[in-house]
């Protein structure tokens, strides 16, 4: 087996990825970095991600208030010293990529501008139009460019991480073109692959995120954190499922039932704020769970407006004018226009709650480190915890610098201490046996798009917005079940050259981890709190639950679950009141 | 949700068992709304799981999925069913190899984006503890050319490129030209060997297809042109006024 | 290794694979007519000194059917060729009415030769 040697392994290019990449090249200029990703970087879903990214720099804002607003709008399970890191943090990464290049969207002044975002109390979401990720994601690939200790590895499918009982040390991958395998040998690895949105039928997420770092880290014994928080964003388009950022509520849209009301006024959030004038936290600028929650229970009653594509509320955006849509919100309106036939400017557009983002993940530390010494975990794939219960909109992607970075000058620490890279020649060929026995397989009768209609299906009836238990008892049956069928799957192309059958295979095992991991922690969940909410258990209960869920890997069964405390320190668990009393 | 009849005509080519690529023939009914994507996908999941393309946000956004569609440069995702009538031909992105199906190799494409330097090469540094000033109107002077999803339909539309590789071609120029006009770069000097060369910008008898085809109207041909004016100012300058030039 | 790459050859049919690459090398193309034009002027200096005879000559070369013809093609390839310059000069200099600046110039231009020549 061919092997590439380096000193940092990093899976996913994504913006976690490229900054710890980045991190190391600047802070080590002679560490040799391999940076491995299943899709070229630019390709990566951080290009999706729309809204802006939050970090404290008007006066009037603190660090204590992004704290608040934080650790509220994730229903106090976030890791309140991991938080305080991470806001601290934020506008040191958010000038990094001001310096690098980044078009970040400015005053007349010339200074950065910033944007109201959901459950946010001061503006504090910088941004570049409605297409930040992107320039984010751009910004950081193509500096990248200038550091040739960056060694790419473009369309390798990572596939298992190398363990020799006390440490990672690397890692095994199919270079996609030829369908052979690499082995890399690596004295730290960083999983930066991103989230498992694609275990949900309808998705913001793209093909790729398909929990495969996720599921890497599972399978070595790296337990997956809070896995059962999986966020719902408001507004996606019904057909697609693609996203309509949340700066659309932010600059001012509003959401209406079928007879045109300001429904969420209803729920918790009102009174209602006038049109086109938001109040921060409150109404449309709510959490993302509480908006999403209050779909369901209007669809419920019968007050969603009943499309060809199920049931849309609809956001109305005329009230902001042509001129303001165009400049800030220009994608948006290209993709109603495209997808939907609807323009914006003139019309209210269907949108209806879909699945975007995973607050679960690998287990880390506020070090970006998880337990098994080597690997580190930052971005979407992994869970510190600083996103809680419930994430709020623009965290995510300074999440990806801030712990990007903070991934990077872990592994230099580790390699700095552990000289020795030793390869693992035998676990690499058990690696490349079991893809063979994969590849070769006949007479299985199972295939992975039916394995995956299958999954899918359950997904949607029973893990959604609102679950219970016998919902979840049956998912989780469901999914042992599919878990067992899928040692029979058999491909329909066993050739090597750029094998995507073989690929989607493989992306469907990482997704059943991940969707048995997920639905496993609801099961145990017996509490309502943040994106996880059951009919049959309605309230939250910090007694018992003010605790991280752990689904830890048990070869040939289900996860086990076991809890570990969230770290509070200055904020005791409150009420969470998007209403305008507040104010 | 109404359906209508569909048929696809896709180029296949698999190394291992085909000498060159040939047609293959998909007839299935698929809702009026979709695009070509959706019906590759449909394709994959139900008939032939052997079909290979790439793809991931269906929202025109990530680049991936550029392919030939009736013998034009598209994006898959964006290309919409009641915008064609009769067999839809499919192919792979012009002017590049093809790997298999309807995935071609595109290391020229990236080595070339690399070349000309593209990332900010400051003309001064930043102020202490805060962000370099640059006003909308600064913003707006490069903001189109930032744009780019690197979808590379501009190359299967450019004919230079197809007659002549090693062109430098027109997302990688546009990029280049993007880092020239953000008011805190300095580096123009830095990118002019490889926008000015034979291969660069000089290459370019403005077709202007690549400007028809981009999906998010960044216009390289517009970037090219006023690269090589800019060029050309610059030899100029370099050579009557010598004086000028920077210290090396 | 199975890899095997495959480089489709490129053929002369891209030219006619979209209307926007035949009205290409129809610009490109004028440029016969301009050159060849061009030359006959050059010609038509040198005839003039070689004295009277020739230069008479010259002109009945002028008025020729086939001289019509061509001068007639070189007109409108002519005409073609600025208008798509004009037209484009704006993605190259994005100055404000940039293209109006050329038209005007182009009508002052020919108004002042057309008061010469008649």
């Amino acid at each position: 087996m061919e092997t590439v040697s380096t000193d940092v392994a990093i899976i996913g290019a994504g913006g976690a990825g490229l900054r710890a990449a980045l991190a190391l090249a600047e802070a080590a200029p002679k560490l040799r970095i391999a940076l491995i990703s299943k899709v070229y970087p630019m390709r990566s879903h951080t290009c999706a991600a729309e809204g802006g990214a939050a970090g404290v720099i008007k006066p009037g804002d603190s660090l204590q208030q992004h704290f608040d607003d934080t650790v509220g709008g994730g229903d106090w399970l976030c890791d309140q010293d991991a938080v305080d890191y991470f806001i601290a943090e934020a506008p040191k990464e958010l000038l990094q990529l001001e310096r690098w290049g980044c078009p970040w969207s400015r005053e007349p002044d010339g200074s950065v501008a910033v944007r109201p975002f959901g459950g946010m109390k001061l503006m504090r979401t910088w941004f570049a139009a409605d297409k930040s990720g992107f320039h984010i994601l751009h910004t950081l690939f193509q500096t990248s460019l200038k550091y040739p200790s960056i060694r790419r590895f473009d369309e390798y499918y990572a596939t298992e991480l190398l363990v020799d009982g006390a440490c990672c040390r690397g890692l095994t991958a199919i270079e996609m073109r030829s369908g052979q395998m690499r082995r890399f040998d690596a004295a730290a690895v960083i999983l930066a692959g991103g989230g498992a949105g694609r275990i949900f039928p309808f998705t913001t997420n793209g093909a790729i995120k398909t929990g495969d770092a996720m599921a890497m880290a599972y399978r070595a014994g790296v337990p997956l954190k809070d896995m059962e928080f999986v966020q719902y964003h408001p507004t996606g388009l019904p057909n697609t499922g693609t996203l309509l950022t949340e700066a659309c509520r932010g600059e001012g849209g509003v959401l209406l039932n079928k007879a045109g009301r300001r429904f969420l006024q209803d729920y918790g959030m009102g009174p209602e704020t006038p049109r086109g004038h938001p109040v921060l936290k409150t109404m449309e600028l709510g959490p993302r769970d509480r908006v999403s929650q209050a779909f369901w229970q209007e669809q419920k009653k019968g007050n969603m407006l009943p499309t060809q594509w199920g049931d849309c509320m609809l956001l109305d955006m005329r009230h902001l004018g042509e001129k303001t849509i165009n400049e800030r919100l220009p994608l948006v309106r290209d993709m109603s226009i495209s997808y939907m036939g609807v323009d914006p400017v003139r019309d209210p557009v269907p949108v209806r709650p879909v699945v975007h983002y995973m607050m679960g993940g690998i287990h880390t530390d506020l070090r970006a480190a998880t337990p098994l010494p080597g690997l580190f975990a930052a971005g979407e794939c992994a869970c510190v915890s600083i996103n809680g219960a419930n994430r709020l909109g623009s965290n995510s992607l300074t999440e990806l610098l801030v712990f990007g970075r903070r991934a990077a000058l872990s592994a230099l620490d580790f390699v700095e201490q552990k000289k020795d890279a030793k390869p693992l020649v035998a676990e690499a060929d058990r690696a490349q046996a079991r893809l063979r026995e994969l590849f070769q397989r006949t007479g299985g009768g199972e295939t992975v798009a039916g394995l995956r209609k299958e999954m899918l299906q359950t997904m949607e009836e029973h893990a959604g917005i609102y679950r219970s238990g016998e919902g979840l008892g049956a998912a989780c049956a469901k999914l042992a079940e599919l878990r067992r069928r899928y040692r029979r799957i058999e491909l329909h192309d066993k050739t090597n050259v750029y094998n995507t059958d073989l690929l989607q295979a493989l992306e469907l095992g990482s997704m059943l981890d991940c969707a048995e991991a997920v639905v496993q922690s609801a099961a145990g969940r017996r509490e309502s709190r943040g994106a996880h909410q059951r009919l049959d258990f309605p309230a939250r209960d910090d007694r018992h639950f003010l605790r991280h869920s752990l689904a830890t890997y048990d070869a040939g069964g289900p996860p086990r679950i076991s809890y570990q405390d969230v770290v509070i320190t200055k904020s005791q668990p409150g009420v969470r009141d998007y209403s305008g009393a507040h104010a | 949700m109404s359906e209508r009849a569909v048929e696809l005509e896709v180029l296949r080519y698999n190394p291992e068992t085909d000498k060159e690529p040939h047609f293959q023939r998909y007839a299935l009914s698929c809702p009026e709304e979709w695009v070509v994507l959706d019906v590759l996908n449909k394709i994959k999941e139900s008939v032939d799981p052997t079909l290979s393309y790439r793809w991931s946000c269906h929202m025109a956004v990530c680049g991936s999925c550029g392919m030939m569609i009736n013998g034009e440069p598209k994006l898959a995702c964006k290309a919409f069913l009641r915008d064609y009538r009769g067999t839809i031909r499919v192919e792979p992105l012009r002017h590049f190899p093809i790997e298999r199906d309807l995935v071609t190799v595109i290391d020229d494409f990236v080595a070339k984006l690399a070349r000309v330097k593209p990332y900010l090469i400051p003309k001064e540094p930043p102020p202490e503890g805060a962000e370099y000033r640059q006003t909308p109107a600064q913003l707006k002077r490069y903001k189109q050319f930032t744009l780019c999803i690197n979808c590379m339909l501009c190359y299967a539309a450019c004919p230079e490129y197809g007659l002549i590789p090693k062109y430098l071609g027109p997302a990688a120029i546009a990029l280049g030209h993007r880092w020239n006009l953000d008011s805190r770069d300095g580096g123009r000097e830095a990118r002019q060997e490889e926008l000015a060369a034979t291969e660069g910008a000089w290459e370019c008898s403005f077709v202007g297809a690549c400007s028809e085809v981009c999906p998010e109207h960044v216009d390289p041909a517009g970037a090219i042109q006023r690269v090589k004016i800019e060029s050309t100012v610059d030899w100029y300058r370099a050579h009557l006024m010598p004086w000028t030039n920077e210290e090396k | 290794m199975s890899r095997a790459p495959y480089e489709r050859p490129i053929t002369s049919e891209w030219i006619f694979r979209h209307p926007r690459y035949l009205r290409y090398m129809v610009r490109e193309f004028s440029c016969l007519f301009i050159g060849g034009w061009t030359l006959l002027m050059v010609w038509g200096l040198h005839q003039l000194s070689q004295g009277p005879a020739a230069w008479a000559a010259f002109l009945e070369l002028l008025r020729s059917p086939a001289s019509v013809v061509f001068h007639l093609l070189a007109l409108a390839f002519a005409l073609y060729h600025s208008t798509t310059w004009f037209n484009l000069t704006p993605k190259a200099l994005p100055v404000p009415f940039i293209a109006e600046a050329h038209y005007a110039g182009w009508a002052a231009l020919s108004v002042v030769i057309l008061a010469l020549a008649l």
